[in-house]
């Protein structure tokens, strides 16, 4: 198969970017995405294409759809055009010969380009750090089976829990917002009893940070639950706003009874 | 022989780790704030170990080459992790965690540690369930688990097909919360160039920003380096396209022994090899092994129809089928570990029975379960599997049997710990699948899960304050010192070295060159001609990428090639020393099997008199021949046996 590639080529974070067309050739049909991007890179280091050489530059490790470390924007679309995966794990089969292909970075205020296509997603960790986790130390806890939990909470916990933190949900979200990774993450401890006990610090906190950093705020498009390759659901940006208004509410009524909260 | 000692403490086996642990040094609360660690990898074991140390107080520097903590290779194991609750009353115990431990690495691992690593693993479920880990649980809301090659009872805890996520996830939860609190210093995009010693002590690493291009220093009064294994050194494996093995290499380099680097696992069933395009090689779970039979055709015509197009596994006959794995091994049928399973399927491949267009396939077959479990419960047990392989392979698993291929997956072998975890440098610890300890010559499946979290959660902080308590009178280290300034420029020379070469091939060209060597002569089976032939051409190949590699870019700022030159400068090094230990070991055991050591029916043939000890390698230099030094081999618990997956 035959692609045209346009490819967004960005020196660092403050040279302005552009796009370049480059042409691959005789790419198999079961070749990854990232693979026929291999492909080109080799073309541009071994044949020399341009100089000075310069191979472009993307975030990958796994290839297995898990790690969230790919991030590519084809054809206007995070991940691709296929409907829950990765763009490690799509398929040059999926696309037709003869195509141009139009691959960008992330676009985000909070994702800003590092190079090329690679952009910095720290802001992610930085929004986990205000409390996307149980407190626990190591040592001193229960048996493991001390606390059964329905199966149906488990496996809603896990559902949401399949977040791989990649960013899709705010590339396709026309405010950048990063809802659906904060609900995903609130929603998964608030099912699980270990998670209650700091569940309405932990909602509040994690949407106080994830504003601070300049992300969007969420107008109910569901473009990300579309893209997202896990395909975790807008019922959880629900659970999020139940876990939030319950969360503003008590920290009002302590506050009127005279308590601090936190 | 002097030098090895692995300090295993006294006493009856069950008991060693509760003497060391009331022996020990401590480090009191106020002397953890004067002492800096530095924890290299952000994996089960390296976030596991940032995260304890900082709940303990000490000061803690964690560096990962991702962009975020989160992404280390560990997040990609599918199918669990073992521990010895015994929840389904079938048998199970620490002991039998520990024998079938002991007996699936072919009895090349220490009792102390493997014992030790039972023990921990219960704590360890404990742990993740508090974390917010969310195990499958039955309908009555308790664990649910499953079975894995190599054992008769099931004691595999599992989160879907995504564990090692969700166990990396619950890791990567606990280090937030130490950033949050400010024990923990996080350098993402970092990757270590070099191990930094001062007085013969690790006090230190050179690390390169990857976005930056700046080259910094790093002091601290202990290192440990959670970085891995080195399955990349194949070029196509089941690791990530990041994962390497130069922060281990460089530590060998500077002093720390090399264990056992033979000792590489090839794990059953991955998707098998499609084109030479391909850049790496996807797993299918062990898991599958519970409800997939593995089969290929008894009549070699059989297998060249199919290969040719002209069959398709579903017009075999049952009675045409030879379902070899529970012909062979009856008492543990498709669920032998994964050395045995893996030669059974080469030797059906070689002897022509291989399916797929290129033969090197066998087929993994579920259609038995389905009838009987019905497509929900399979959808329910391994729907992201069976949807991950219909993505690469397009075709559907659930119609037609899967077709897999060994692939190297797992090392074994790894920087050489003593009891403690320590290397032979003092102050160097190392942790997870970057040291040789626990697995013998062969690991069982959701065994490394286990080992990653054990030795960072439970044994490290203990064993490294062992180490510590000696160090509270030693100052913060400046890393202005000469010792710094010297592994800082060594770094900084090779890097340009890189670069200044100008050659003609990239990076890549070499690596699969030197991936096909290792495949073809150091990998699942070896014999003497052929590695010294392989030593050989690697020592060549190795001339040449030095002499013809063209790395792009300049020093500052992104420079992916650059990187992956230093990893691969690395990997020549690191090849040879695996075909070396593989030569010199002359016998079969686990993954390392050498082709004169066989038994008649092609069982890997241990010799227990020569070579019951682990090979632990010193650096000489880079023409130099290192110098094998043996750590015995006690078995005072069990007694050695042939391994027997038969009756």
């Amino acid at each position: 198969m035959n692609f045209t590639l346009k490819i967004w080529r960005q020196e660092n974070a403050k040279a302005k970017g552009r796009f370049k067309t480059y042409k691959v050739e005789n790419i198999s049909p079961d070749c990854s995405f990232l693979e026929m991007l291999d492909i080109l890179n080799q073309q541009l280091i071994e044949d020399k294409i341009e100089l000075p050489v310069d191979p472009i530059a993307f975030d990958h490790d796994c290839r297995e759809g898990i790690c969230g470390m790919c991030s590519l924007y084809i054809n206007g679309r995070p991940h691709g055009p296929e409907q829950g995966t990765t763009v490690c794990q799509l398929h040059m089969r999926k696309f037709k010969d003869g195509d141009t292909i139009t691959i960008e970075p992330w676009r985000a205020k909070a994702f800003p380009v590092i190079k090329d296509l690679m952009v910095d997603r720290s802001a992610f960790d930085k929004i986990i750090q205000e409390g996307g986790y149980i407190s626990v130390s190591t040592g001193g806890v229960p048996d493991a089976n001390a606390i059964p939990i329905p199966k149906e909470d488990a496996d809603l916990a896990m559902d949401a829990a399949a977040c791989i933190g990649c960013g899709a949900c705010v590339a396709a979200c026309k405010n950048a917002s990063a809802m659906l990774f904060v609900a995903a993450k609130v929603s998964q401890f608030a099912l699980l009893p270990q998670g209650k006990v700091e569940a309405e610090k932990r909602a509040l906190a994690m949407v106080a940070k994830m504003d601070e950093l300049g992300f969007g705020s969420c107008t109910n498009t569901y473009a990300c639950e579309a893209e997202c390759p896990k395909n975790i659901s807008v019922e959880n940006i629900a659970r999020l706003n139940r876990e939030y208004l319950k969360a503003k509410v008590k920290k009002a009524d302590r506050k009127r009874e005279g308590g601090g909260f936190g | 022989m002097t030098r090895l000692n692995s300090k295993i403490p006294e006493g009856p086996l069950h008991q060693k780790w509760t003497n060391y642990k009331a022996n020990q040094k401590l480090v009191s609360p106020a002397n953890k704030r004067k002492l800096e660690i530095i924890v290299v990898g952000t994996g089960l074991a390296g976030a596991s170990a940032a995260a304890s140390f900082g709940e303990m107080g000490f000061n803690v520097k964690v560096f990962c080459i991702q962009d975020s903590p989160r992404r280390a290779h560990s997040i990609a194991a599918q199918g669990g992790i073992n521990a010895a609750k015994n929840y389904p009353n079938d048998g199970d115990s620490i002991w039998r965690l520990f024998y079938d431990t002991i007996k699936g690495g072919d009895y090349r691992a220490r009792e102390a540690n493997v014992y030790r690593l039972a023990e921990v693993s219960n704590n360890i479920i404990d742990q993740c369930v508090a974390q917010g880990v969310p195990f499958a649980r039955d309908y009555a809301g308790y664990l649910d688990n499953r079975s894995f090659g190599g054992a008769q009872v099931s004691r595999t805890f599992y989160a879907r097909g995504q564990t090692g996520q969700q166990l990396l996830l619950g890791a990567y939860g606990a280090l937030s919360k130490e950033i949050k609190r400010g024990t923990v210093q996080m350098f993402n995009r970092h990757e270590m160039l070099d191990l930094v010693l001062v007085d013969g002590r690790a006090r230190g690493i050179i690390a390169r920003n990857l976005v930056t291009g700046t080259i910094e220093r790093f002091a601290a009064h202990a290192v440990v380096l959670a970085t891995g294994g080195y399955g990349n050194v194949y070029f196509l494996s089941t690791n990530a396209m990041n994962s390497n093995a130069s922060a281990a290499w460089k530590a060998y380099k500077r002093g720390a022994f090399f264990g056992n680097p033979a000792f590489v696992q090839i794990h059953p069933t991955c998707i098998p090899v499609h084109g030479d395009y391909q850049s790496k090689l996807t797993l299918m779970s062990e898991s599958l092994r519970n409800d997939g039979r593995i089969w290929v055709p008894k009549k070699k015509e059989d297998a060249e129809a199919i290969r040719a197009g002209k069959l398709k596994a579903n017009d075999i006959p049952e009675e045409d089928r030879d379902y070899y794995l529970e012909r062979r091994y009856p008492a543990f049928g498709n669920l032998v570990p994964r050395d045995v399973a893996s030669r059974a399927a080469k030797e059906r491949c070689d002897a022509g029975y291989g399916v797929g267009p290129t033969g090197l396939a066998v087929y993994l077959d579920f259609a038995d379960s389905i009838k009987r479990l019905g497509k929900e419960v399979i959808e329910g047990r391994y729907g992201n599997l069976f949807q991950m392989y219909e993505k690469i392979v397009d075709e559907n698993p659930y119609e037609n049997p899967m077709m897999i291929y060994p692939a190297v997956h797992y090392t074994m072998g790894g920087l050489w710990v003593d009891y403690e975890l320590q290397s032979t440098i003092p102050g160097l610890f190392v942790a997870g699948e970057a040291n040789f300890s626990d697995h013998g010559a062969n690991r069982l499946g959701a065994s490394a899960l286990m080992q990653g979290l054990a030795d960072g959660y439970f044994v490290l902080p203990y064993t490294i304050q062992n180490y510590l308590a000696d160090q509270i009178t030693v100052p913060k280290f400046r890393t202005d010192l000469p010792e710094f300034e010297a592994a800082e420029k060594e770094a900084r020379d090779r890097l340009q070295r890189l670069i200044s070469i100008q050659g003609k091939y990239s990076v890549d060209t070499y690596h699969k060159r030197l991936g096909k060597i290792m495949w073809d002569y150091v990998g699942m089976a070896r014999d003497e001609a052929g590695l010294k032939f392989a030593i050989d051409e690697i020592r060549k190949l190795r001339k040449e990428f030095w002499e013809n590699v063209y790395v792009p870019g300049k020093m500052e700022g992104v420079n992916d090639e650059l990187m992956k030159a230093e990893r691969l400068a690395d990997y020549m090094e690191l090849a040879e020393l695996i075909a070396r230990d593989a030569l010199h070991r002359n016998e079969s055991c686990g993954g390392h099997f050498r082709v004169e050591y066989q038994t008649e029916d092609g069982e890997a043939l241990r010799n227990d008199d020569d070579y019951k000890y682990v090979a632990a390698w010193e650096w000489k230099g880079s023409d130099a021949e290192p110098v094998l030094h043996r750590e015995p081999l006690n078995y005072e618990f069990v007694e050695i046996k042939t391994r027997n997956y038969k009756s």
